[in-house]
């Protein structure tokens, strides 16, 4: 059985924060997990790499950028997004 | 303690490939900030970058020179010719006994390791060039110089990422200064526009794809650039006695490290590296006419700086003037500060403040004069040079009117 996309961004963010995949909800965001700008963008290249994908994201202005990463739900989305844009 | 002038400039960047047309530029506030032209482009998502264009080696080099100058050596020592002409020195006498050359550079001949590890990484060859270690190893610029003008003091380089040539040129000042020295050529270069140099910035994902726009809302990352700028810094009573051209008078200089974290700026280390210069070059706050700013238009460098500024100059901070010149040449790394010291000269003998192009929005967080899009006439006593490095290491340098 081949494990989620939810599954492995969670793996991928726990990893990161340092914190058990249990404390990774898909409530939880960035701050609440501790991760910081540096974090996020060796998260981005993780998922990058995990996925095959090109995630667009400016560290100097994550709000402008075509990926919301509000919430681990909401990184989900974008990252299925991405891959069901490149499948397309 | 001896006083320390700049008797001589040259440079080499992607605005002109001399001062008097860097100078132009900048009063003109015009862009050198183009779409690139490296190979493998297709396969880089930044496409922009502040390069030299129409750079042909053999117009400056002979062959031999070429196959083992690598790109940030031959930036160097173009420029270096060309300050040490315009300083009038000759260095083939005693004076070669105390004059040395400690340039900046982030990554050295980036363009060689580049070259080379595609041809055993890619191409799969199993030999390379004898020349690549000479050629690529950070103090290759530093050595060239020294050899081509005969400069038999002390030289080294000085790699602190993107405060390589402000730490260089406190270096020369202190040497002169100190009187360890009678004479020291400084500056910087970096030649990091090649595949990997690129890449490698891509990762951090704080490159513009469009352009620099610092202390503009909009910014939205840095570009970089390539080339060098060299210094002639010479000892006052030396260059009055021979009735040298005197550029500028280097009055102070200080660093402080953040010890904080790797990439992060940090407002107590700028401010106390700002402070410090003014100290040590016994200045008043208020006698600060004009900054050149570190202005990487990235979010977090020019607001922090800006909040540096203001904690070092209080009210005053409203009255003196800041730019970015990144906005038209890239941020050259270890090379920046060096051409960014032109800004400071012209600014101080010319009376032309170089604008910050490219900006459109007002930012409440960078909230001073940051001269936008067009240059400005006024009488400056004192400039000051920012350079705040990836490692939390920050340099200033403060110049007076000659």
């Amino acid at each position: 059985m081949t494990v989620s996309v939810a599954e492995r961004i969670r793996a991928i963010l726990a990893e990161q924060a340092v914190l058990d995949l249990a404390d990774v909800t898909p409530e939880s965001t960035l701050e609440s997990l501790g991760i910081d700008s540096l974090g996020l963008v060796e998260a981005i290249f993780a998922i990058e790499e995990a996925f095959d994908i090109s995630v667009p994201f400016n560290a100097n202005a994550p709000e402008d950028s075509a990926f919301d990463i509000s919430s681990v739900a909401a990184i989900i989305r974008a990252v299925e997004g991405l891959i069901a844009a490149q499948a397309a | 303690m001896k006083r320390v002038v700049i008797t001589g400039a040259g440079t080499v960047n992607a605005l002109a490939q001399d001062v008097p047309g860097t100078l132009k530029a900048f009063a003109e506030g015009r862009c050198g900030i183009t779409e690139l032209d490296i190979r493998d482009k297709d396969r880089l998502s930044i496409k922009i970058g502040g390069q030299v264009h129409g750079w042909d080696p053999e117009v400056h080099f002979n062959r031999q020179q070429i196959v083992l100058f690598d790109k940030f050596t031959q930036f160097t020592l173009l420029a270096a010719r060309q300050a040490v002409a315009q300083s009038g020195l000759n260095f083939d006498g005693r004076l070669g006994n105390e004059a040395g050359v400690v340039l900046g550079t982030a990554g050295g001949g980036v363009n060689t390791w580049d070259e080379n590890y595609r041809a055993v990484y890619e191409e799969g060859k199993n030999r390379v060039h004898p020349f690549v270690v000479p050629k690529l190893m950070n103090n290759a610029a530093a050595s060239h110089v020294s050899m081509e003008f005969n400069l038999r003091g002390p030289s080294f380089s000085v790699a602190t990422a993107c405060a390589s040539s402000n730490h260089a040129m406190g270096q020369a000042f202190h040497m002169v200064r100190s009187g360890m020295s009678r004479v020291m050529l400084a500056g910087g270069s970096e030649s990091m526009l090649c595949f990997g140099g690129i890449k490698a910035w891509e990762g951090l994902r704080v490159m513009s794809k469009e352009a620099c726009r610092p202390f503009s809302l909009n910014r939205n990352g840095m570009v970089q650039g390539e080339g060098a700028a060299v210094f002639v810094f010479e000892d006052y009573d030396h260059a009055r006695k021979r009735r040298a051209e005197i550029l500028a008078e280097v009055v102070g200089f200080a660093m402080t490290s953040d010890a904080a974290d790797i990439v992060m700026p940090s407002r107590q280390g700028a401010a106390r590296a700002i402070a410090g210069a003014l100290r040590d070059a016994r200045i008043d706050a208020s006698e600060v006419g004009y900054i050149n700013a570190h202005g990487t238009g990235t979010t977090a460098n020019d607001k922090t700086e800006c909040a540096a500024v203001a904690d070092v100059f209080g009210p005053q901070a409203d009255h003196l003037m800041i730019s970015s010149t990144k906005s038209m040449h890239g941020h050259l790394i270890g090379g920046t500060g060096a051409v960014e010291l032109l800004a400071c000269i012209m600014a101080l003998r010319d009376g032309i403040i170089a604008p910050t192009i490219g900006y459109e929005e007002p930012d409440p967080e960078c909230a001073l004069d940051v001269v936008p899009n067009v240059a400005r006439e006024a009488r400056v006593e004192v400039a000051i040079s920012n350079a705040f490095a990836f490692g939390g290491l920050n340099a200033v340098l403060a110049l007076r009117r000659a």
